[in-house]
Formats: structure tokens, sequence, C-alpha cells
């Protein structure tokens, strides 16, 4: 069997890579992928319908793609499309797509699959008892399930092989497993499991397993039925066993069992040798089969509205009682707050984080005091709707800026506010509801696969 | 007294999902890597300490070739809840860059 080269364009679409490594990468590679995707920017992105990278950064990095992928007749495929990899992601992401083809004057087969799911069927699988919870998963009810405003179903290899095999040139996909993008070809052409999976890991975050990334670039590996070989295209970066190795570890809750839609990659038992000063040869891991095919579901449900205060204080005397000062002014912001809006204490969430004593770690924070000579203060509000948070907002700035102190008498302005108005509306606010994962008994039926002639 | 940071090349931390924090400490040399794993600094019970969660719900790993300790523990909240207070979980790794390592 030949050995199979495998590029990731970068490690997230939209992040950028020059354009000469991805060129470079692309000869003689069996396909270009790339995620495009990530719980890790909150919940905001999947409940919202909105992308964190821009369509002007997407396109950028997809008309590169694209055009290796065309000229030398091999796939790109993208995986997460649109950071949450929902419907409306999908779509942004294919509309990008069709304008790059028009502009380019390139005609191929497009892959479209939608892995958004429909409540109902989350609900079925729930009153069936095929919903399994995952590690801090909520609780979920009937009522959680149909309250989520998206929920996408994470698919693995299937979905793009099933789009290869009907042809398709370019796929674009709503929400998969990181490794699903990277390890779909390599599986098709005979590679056993383990190590396609355990070189899909390594390739999906780009260059980010080589010693000191030190920009978005793209990623090769050589893959054959005994391991891979990883070595960055940049001759700017290199790998080393440790790096490889490390990567493992990265996002990981357990470094040594990557848990994948048809079982568990194993890597516990990885080799990892150095064939150059800048490769490094993986071989060893090994794929456990699952009983059950399984998806992991992930949701977002609205909350609230937000409205942020952000101030400075600087006074020494206020910085130095900032406890006794938030606790008295919440206490008088609240009760204005159920006079002027009536508004009630179970309709709106205040809090105040401390920059200076505890803002970045909360109950964590082992130094909880004050050491420096300022804090930053922001009074977050998550309130029913945006209308409520705002004037929730303005009473809390407006009072806490004149909030009293034993110290000083006669009317005194407590806080910095560096911008005009100093309550910004922030959006809606949402939480990320459903941690599970669902049993399937076919690996497609939580996706839809459409192809579209460009 | 040697910190932990004197010891390790990388000490960070960062979501595993939106509902767990996965705490890596990486080494340059193995015996950096020797001395904090034979150390209880990083002993489940001295993380569960630290982070104020049961220990039976702390994960620990080390790896031998990557020269690295991994910790996993529950998120004190999800990801973007309205009580969170690092989205990305990059920070909540702070408590122990200067812990101290006989």
């Amino acid at each position: 069997m030949s050995i199979i080269k495998a590029v990731a364009a970068t490690g997230q679409l939209g992040t950028g890579f020059k354009a000469g490594t991805l060129e470079k990468a692309a000869e003689g590679a069996a396909f270009i992928g790339c995620d495009a995707g990530s719980s890790d920017p909150g919940p905001y992105y999947l409940g919202s319908g909105m992308t964190q990278s821009s369509d002007a950064a997407v396109a950028r990095d997809l008309e590169l793609m694209i055009r290796q992928g065309v000229e030398r007749g091999i796939p790109v495929l993208v995986g997460s499309a649109g950071t949450a990899g929902g419907r409306p992601h999908l779509e942004r992401t294919v509309e990008i797509v069709r304008q790059l083809a028009k502009k380019n004057d390139w005609h191929f087969r497009l892959g479209i699959i939608d892995s958004e799911i429909d409540a109902e069927a989350v609900v079925a699988s729930f009153e069936a008892g095929t919903l399994k919870p995952l590690a801090g998963a909520p609780e979920i009810s009937v009522e959680t399930i149909r309250a989520a405003d998206r929920i996408v179903a994470m698919q693995g290899p299937e979905c793009f092989i099933d789009a290869l095999q009907q042809g398709a040139e370019v796929v674009i996909a709503g929400r998969t497993s990181d490794t699903a993008i990277f390890a779909a070809i390599p599986m098709m052409r005979g590679i056993p499991a383990g190590i396609a999976f355990h070189a899909a890991k390594i390739l999906e975050c780009g260059a980010a397993s080589t010693v000191e990334r030190k920009y978005p670039d793209s990623m090769v590996a050589y893959l054959d039925e005994e391991g891979f070989v990883v070595e960055p295209p940049n001759t700017d970066m290199l790998c080393t066993p440790q790096s490889v190795a490390s990567h493992a570890f990265y996002e990981t809750a357990n470094p040594f069992r990557l848990v994948e839609p048809d079982g568990t990659v194993l890597t516990e038992n990885a080799e990892y040798t150095a064939t150059s000063d800048r490769a490094v040869r993986v071989t060893g891991s090994s794929f456990e089969k699952a009983a059950t095919y399984t998806v992991k579901l992930e949701a977002a449900t609205l909350v609230g509205y937000r409205t942020i205060v952000i101030a400075g204080v600087r006074d020494p005397l206020v910085v130095g009682q900032i406890d006794d000062y938030i606790d008295k002014v919440d206490k008088v912001i609240r009760g204005k707050i159920a006079d002027s809006l009536g508004v009630q204490e179970d309709d709106y969430r205040m809090r105040w984080n401390v920059y200076g004593r505890n803002g970045t770690l909360g109950a964590f924070e082992p130094i909880n005091r004050v050491e420096g000579h300022e804090v930053g203060l922001m009074i977050d509000i998550v309130a029913v709707d945006q209308k409520t948070a705002q004037g929730i907002g303005s009473i809390a700035w407006h009072t806490a800026l004149h909030q009293p102190i034993p110290e000083y008498s006669g009317l005194v302005s407590n806080l910095a506010f560096p911008v005009s108005p100093p309550a910004t509306p922030a959006g809606p606010v949402y939480e990320f509801s459903i941690n599970h994962v669902m049993e399937l008994e076919q690996p497609n039926s939580t996706y839809t696969l459409t192809l579209e002639e460009l | 007294m040697t910190q932990l940071h004197e010891l390790a090349r990388l000490i960070r931390s960062k979501n595993a999902g939106p509902f767990e924090l996965t705490i890596d400490v990486m080494f340059e040399n193995r015996e950096a890597y020797e001395r904090v794993r034979r150390s209880d600094a990083l002993s489940i019970e001295s993380i569960a300490a630290m982070y104020s969660v049961d220990p039976a719900l702390v994960k620990r790993f080390e790896a031998d070739v990557a020269l690295a300790i991994k910790v996993t523990l529950p998120r004190p909240t999800p990801s973007g809840s309205v009580f969170d207070t690092d989205i990305f979980g990059g920070q909540f790794h702070s408590p122990m860059v200067q812990l101290d390592i006989p």
C-alpha cells in the first residue's frame, strides 16, 4: 500500500496560514482538511448562530485551500463549519464556497453535511434511554431539551466517507469531531483506525504540535499501515518526539484515550521516534471498537440578555474597603431595582467581578484580597430582556458611582468609567445545556448529506 | 525551595469540553519531571484541595515520553455559564505556578 499524505491547512479555518506553506504541503497530498470550529469560545456561537471568524478571513483561507484542491484534483474537507457547526453556520460557510467558485470559475461537486438535529429526535432518544451523560453533564429533561435553541450532533468520519463515495470534491460539514476530518480518507484507503485517528488528532490543530508554533500554519502527516510520520511543511518550525507526544495532552481530558463515535483510540503504548531533526514517526496506537455507535450532542439554550458595566477604582480609601463598598452598594441597588423597575430578584442575576482581587479565579483564588493600588470592577447583569438588563445597568452604575464611604462627607464619585455609556448592552446569553452521547443504530441517522454541482 | 515554574517548561490550563478543565505541566528534562512526579505537590489530594473538589473527581495522568503531568477536574462552573469567569479555562492553572517543590 502506498503512503497517504494528509494535509491540515491550519488549526482553525479563518485563523490563517502561509499560502506558500500550503502550496508546498499540498504537493502529492491525498487531501486538504481543516477544522473550523470548537466549543471553546463558549455557548454564544452555537446558540446565536453567529460565527467567530469573519466571512472575509474564512474566504481567504478557503480560496487558497480550494484552489490547491481544484488544481491538483484532491478533496478539500472542512468540519465544524462556522465555529459551532449548526445550520446557520453551515449555510454561511457554504455560501462563501459558492461565491468563491463563481468568482474563480471553479466547477466541482460540493458535499454539504448538516448535523444540526431536531429537539424531538433528542427527546425520543432521552425517553428510550439511549442518551448517556458525559462527565459534568447537566441534568436534562424533556422540557430542557425542547428549550434548547440549537442542538448539534458531533459526527465521526463516516459522514465525510459518505460524501466522498458520492463523488463530492469539496465537503463542508456542520459539527464533526476534529479528528473525523483527517481520519476519513486514510480509513477509506485501509489505514487502521488507531493510526488514522492518532494522526488526525495531531493534524487537527495545524502547526500546534511543533516545538514552537510561531504563527498558525499548515501541517502534514504521512500515513501507512504501521504508523505515521508528522513533519511541518514550513521549515521555520520543527517537531520532536516530545512536542508530538505532548500534543495529545492539548484540550483532552485523558491523553491516552480519545473517544470517537465508533470506539476509543488508545495512545498509551504509542512510540515516538525522530526520523530527522524535524520529523517524528509515531507507531503503536490502537483502536478499541465500541459496542454501540454514539454521537456527542452539544446544545445551547438562551438564559437571558446581558448588560455590563466596567469601572476602575483608584481612590485608596475605596480600594481599601472594596468588599464593604460592594456589599453595601449591592443591597442599595437591589432595593432600587425592585422599587423603580418592579423587577424581582429571581428575574435577574447581578454579579461583581473584582479584578485585582479574584476576578479571574473566583472562588478558587488563594490570594483573595487586594494587594495593588487599583481594582477593576465589572458589574455583570443578566435579565429576561435587554431593556430590563439596561435598566438595571443604569441603576447599578449610577448608584455605585455616588455610594458614600464613611471617611468622606458630601457627594462622591467613586468609579472611573472608561466608556460612555457606562452600561454596555452585550446581547443574548446562552448556556451549554446538553453534554451527552446519543446511541445510534446507524451512523448516518443524525446527519443529512446534500450534493450540489457548482 | 524551588517553585514549580522554575522546573516546568509549560504550565497551562484549558477546557476539555465545556464541562471539564484540564491542567498540563510539562518539563524540559527527565530530572525535573521525576522530581515533581515524586513529590506530593501535584498529587490528587493536593489538586483536590487547591480547587475545592472531591478527590474522586480528579483524574491524573503521567506521560513519560511527553515528560508531562496532566490533571483533569470538573469545571468550577460550565464554560460560558452566567457565573463563569474564564470561558477558555486558560488561567485556572495559576494557583500552582508558584507551588514549592521539595
